[in-house]
């Protein structure tokens, strides 16, 4: 078991079998190394997921302020000057604060809290416990991408605070709109923090994955062959993989881009007047900057959309009593997904001139994708059919995660096919779409994971009428917010507008706006909910008594209920089946620490 | 004031549903966790086949509310744009299809199939033949999907017919500019870098081509039934021509021109009628994020009879004469000099 020679001398112990079952305690913890300078993945995901609430929190609530001037264009509020100062002067969101908030809105949902908050918090929790390993193969590391998490999180909040605003050109950074201090107030300092703490992030990303797919290939426990592995392993395998491969670009692009701004070169920028001023720089790609952004851009939808994929169908499993439909084809259908995420990522770019010859490739690569997501679908369906399902919350989420997936994934055969995007670019149909299918579906992921995890995350349960309260606004609010913004992308009507009244093509979507920025209210509200039940249940929540409380297959359930730092009292279990025998033989479920009978049938 | 009782009421809403919610599990925990379970199993199990059947009913009502504000009722006004309205009725009807099967199966499996004392699970691991019915039909549905796509999309990014009307579209923060050929049909040649005061696009005036070429701001005309070439550039930012009721829309990338065609179909009064919104213009709309002031980047698109497109072309002066009124054939009177004076300096100065 090389596993336990690798870890922390603590544990060597229980690797020569001279266990006891106070080993934890072996080694004294103060209150900075279990809480604050921890190196138990356990409370590392507890950081994240805490970090990744508190983005959210931020995140959301500036879409509430856009969402103010959206719906009641001609309203003023004055509680927003003095909550803003002069971004709000008279009570109304100037337009530059208005891009600020839209940007970021973006940066945190995406990285900060559907990266970080959900691939840090599940990554790290569930693999060494899933697959059963004490630890992270580096604790260390691990460590670390924590910290360089919170360093790019200080950052990216200190640029909040300066002077001439945070980064405000969209959370696509498209130079020479982000490259040059002249053409955007927020294109000064606030770029440029906004890139150092990108960079600072992409490193923390990438500890946390080479940590992720060492542990994953080298630290299964004995019997634990990859394909006996949940799907929540599978799914954060390629995850970690993805963003391994795609973050270094990102970070290229970003460097290449401060170099832009502060150091004279045109890697980026050519043939440009600004106010009236010509620019020396010459030779360099606008659209160069969108290559490097989308080969990471495309990947980071799906680094967020399969941790909630594989969290769903174990959710989902668990749930219905019975074995996911097709193991083998769930996990063929993760890994063609995460292999043409690398291939697609000019459907972003149909509009810039792209050779068209070449965005035929993209166009059959990109709806390519669609066959894998239709497997999943009609596998998570089949795995339903004939169940005994309970709608726990979690379950809840998981089905409003393939409700939501079905819903903005169809719309994606739309926009990936060039003919139609070339209409539908950058509409409110775009925004609909993402929203649904990345925003809202892996939020529902990452919800199913919380409610469905959080008894072995800290020995209670989230309170059930709060959750499900949670559940029903959320998913009714979802609807009500995204579906209609369809039609106002049918109708043409640009994304990142500040106010459409001028326009003829676009203004009489007035009515629809203000409903919508209503709703999105409320849904907001229904989240504090959460966050309230979160923080009040894992001090006064109903205590978890029994070991199994879902009548789980996996090894986590196999852990005391409040398990120390290495898991697992004594030995690690060796694991001997796959991990979905629900059902079989009559027997309601089938951990996979249990040997295979004499006379158990086969498939 | 209204704000602290909004946020009083929020508060008290809170305040209830977590009294609630606490009563709730004290009494479950009284009656028996499993037995409330099992009720809140049935509640959640009837909440999901109302959501599925609610949802599809708000789907339809939706569609008859806004259906109309779309652009579909008033028809694509260009002859690509036809093709693409016709390529998105038939994705909508193949994944409307899907959507309304796979959405029911769902939620009408979730609440069939809800826990029961008296039910087993059925033991179904895989289903070899099922699988590969729906790796199959997704691939032949996209298939199609491909190939249509793919042959406008060729069609549209083709070579414009050789007798295209060509403008040329310039896009800064945050107004448009359009630049004509002429009557001999060729635009002057340009550099960003002799840009200066009046001579706001860089146009290289010893470039004979450039003699004859017309620079309008803010609104462009082109003939009806004609293909126009759009020849598309950006000065400052990355900006894009949006073009909705031709269903099209192209980048302008700074040091990289795009090109773009199309052909008109309804002038901009038969769009009148047909739209029956007497205040109807076609509208150029900014859709690339470009600034603080990019939801006002507008320009407007004159659709006319060839006759009067003509007839407007010859009305305006070459810009070269507005910049340089010495060079004029006639002596200009002051009069028409004001009236012509430069488009993009009268934007600088408005800004």
């Amino acid at each position: 078991m090389s596993n336990e020679a690798s870890i922390q001398h603590e544990d060597v112990h229980t690797a020569h079998g001279a266990h006891d079952a106070h080993h934890e305690h072996h080694h004294h913890e103060t209150f900075i190394t279990k809480y604050v300078f921890s190196q138990d993945h356990k409370m590392i995901a507890r950081q994240f997921l805490i970090t990744g609430i508190i983005w959210a929190i931020i995140g959301g609530f500036f879409s509430v302020l856009f969402r103010l001037q959206l719906g009641y264009p001609e309203s003023t509020f004055p509680w927003l000057e003095d909550l803003l100062g002069h971004w709000a002067k008279g009570g109304k969101l100037q337009p530059e604060f208005y891009y600020a908030l839209v940007t970021m809105h973006g940066t945190i949902l995406v990285f900060f809290v559907l990266t970080a908050g959900l691939s840090g918090t599940f990554a790290n929790f569930l693999i060494p416990l899933q697959i059963g390993a004490r630890d992270m193969a580096s604790p260390m590391l691990n460590m670390l991408s924590y910290w360089f998490f919170f360093l790019a999180s200080i950052i990216m909040m200190s640029s909040l605070f300066v002077q001439t605003g945070p980064a405000s050109g969209g959370w696509t950074i498209y130079p020479p709109l982000s490259a040059l201090g002249d053409a955007s107030s927020g294109s000064k300092i606030g770029m440029d923090l906004w890139l150092v703490s990108m960079a600072m992030f992409i490193v923390s990303s990438l500890l946390g994955g080479l940590n992720y797919i060492t542990t994953i290939l080298n630290m299964r426990t004995k019997g634990m062959s990859m394909t006996r592995m949940p799907l929540t392993i599978w799914a954060l395998f390629f995850t970690a993989v993805l963003g391994v491969l795609s973050f270094p670009v990102l970070l290229s692009g970003a460097i290449l881009l401060l170099f832009d701004r502060n150091l004279g070169t045109s890697f980026f920028l050519s043939d440009i007047v600004i106010n009236g001023k010509i620019l020396p720089n010459e030779g360099g790609s606008a659209i160069l900057f969108q290559h490097l952004f989308w080969f990471l851009g495309h990947p980071e939808v799906y680094i967020i959309l399969l941790p909630a994929m594989g969290m769903s169908s174990e959710i989902i499993s668990v749930n219905s009593r019975k074995p996911i439909f097709g193991y083998m084809a769930m996990v063929g259908s993760l890994f063609a997904i995460a292999i043409l995420a690398f291939l697609v990522w000019a459907h972003h770019m149909f509009v810039t001139g792209l050779n068209p010859f070449l965005g035929a490739f993209f166009v059959l690569l990109t709806l390519l994708i669609a066959v894998p997501s239709a497997i999943k679908v009609f596998n998570w369906l089949t795995t339903l059919w004939r169940g005994n399902i309970r709608f726990s919350p979690g379950m809840l989420f998981a089905i409003g995660f393939v409700s939501l997936f079905i819903s903005g994934g169809l719309t994606g055969i739309f926009l990936g096919n060039s003919a139609l995007d070339i209409h539908l670019h950058d509409t409110y149909f775009v925004v609909a779409h993402f929203h649904i299918v990345m925003g809202v579906a892996s939020f529902f992921g990452m919800f199913a994971g919380v409610y469905h995890w959080f008894p072995k995350m800290y020995g209670r349960y989230l309170n059930n009428t709060m959750a499900y309260i949670h559940f029903w606004v959320t998913i009714i609010g979802a609807y009500l917010i995204f579906w209609p913004m369809h039609y106002e992308g049918l109708a043409g009507m640009p994304r990142r507008y500040y106010d459409f009244s001028i326009w003829e093509s676009f203004k009489m979507f007035g009515g629809l706006n203000e409903f919508i920025s209503f709703i999105s209210m409320i849904v907001f509200a229904a989240q504090l909910l959460f966050v309230f039940n979160f923080f009040y249940s894992i001090f006064k929540g109903r205590k978890v008594t029994t070991l199994n409380p879902w009548g789980a297959n996996t090894l986590e359930w196999t852990t005391p209920i409040r398990p120390g730092h290495g898991n697992w009292p004594g030995e690690i279990p060796e694991v001997h089946r796959g991990a979905y025998d629900y059902g079989k033989d009559g027997r309601e479920f089938i951990p996979q620490t249990e040997p295979v009978g004499e006379h158990e049938s086969h498939h | 004031m209204t704000e602290i009782l909004l946020i009083a009421i929020v508060v008290m809403i809170f305040v209830v549903i977590f009294q609630i919610a606490k009563a709730s599990e004290y009494v479950s925990v009284l009656k028996g966790e499993e037995k409330a379970r099992k009720q809140n199993n049935k509640i959640n199990a009837f909440l999901l086949i109302s959501f599925l059947v609610l949802g599809l009913i708000g789907c339809w009502w939706c569609n008859d509310l806004y259906y109309g504000k779309t652009l579909f009722p008033q028809g694509a006004a260009s002859e690509i744009g036809e093709k693409i309205d016709l390529m998105l009725y038939i994705t909508i009807a193949v994944t409307g299809v899907v959507f309304v099967i796979t959405q029911v199966l769902l939620f009408w499996f979730a609440f069939k199939y809800q826990e029961r004392d008296d039910r087993k699970a059925y033991y179904f691991p895989h289903n070899t033949k099922l699988e590969l019915l729906w790796t199959t039909v997704p691939a032949i549905f996209l298939t199609v999907l491909v190939v249509f796509g793919l042959k406008y999309w060729f069609k549209m990014t083709g070579e414009a017919p050789k007798d295209s009307v060509v403008v040329e579209v310039t896009g800064h923060q945050f107004a448009w500019e359009f630049r004509y050929p002429g009557p001999d049909k060729i635009l002057g040649h340009k550099d960003y870098k002799l840009t200066k005061g009046a001579n706001g696009l860089g146009v290289d005036f010893n470039d004979p081509a450039s003699h004859d070429d017309v620079h309008v701001a803010g609104t462009m005309h082109i003939p009806v039934g004609k293909p126009v070439k759009l020849v598309i550039n950006a000065m400052d930012v990355i900006h894009d021509v949006g073009l909705s009721h031709f269903r099209l829309k192209m980048d302008a990338v700074p040091g990289i021109p795009t090109t773009m065609w199309f052909t008109p179909l309804y002038t901009t009064e038969e769009m009148k009628k047909r739209t029956g919104n007497e205040n109807f213009v076609y509208e150029i709309s900014c859709d690339q994020m470009c600034g603080k002031g990019h939801f006002s980047m507008r320009g407007v698109i004159i659709v006319e009879s060839e006759a009067d497109y003509k007839l407007w072309l010859a009305g305006q002066k070459p810009e070269m004469y507005t910049i340089y009124p010495e060079r004029a054939p006639k002596p200009a009177t002051t009069d028409s000099t004001t009236k012509q004076a430069s488009p993009i300096a009268a934007v600088m100065t408005a800004k």
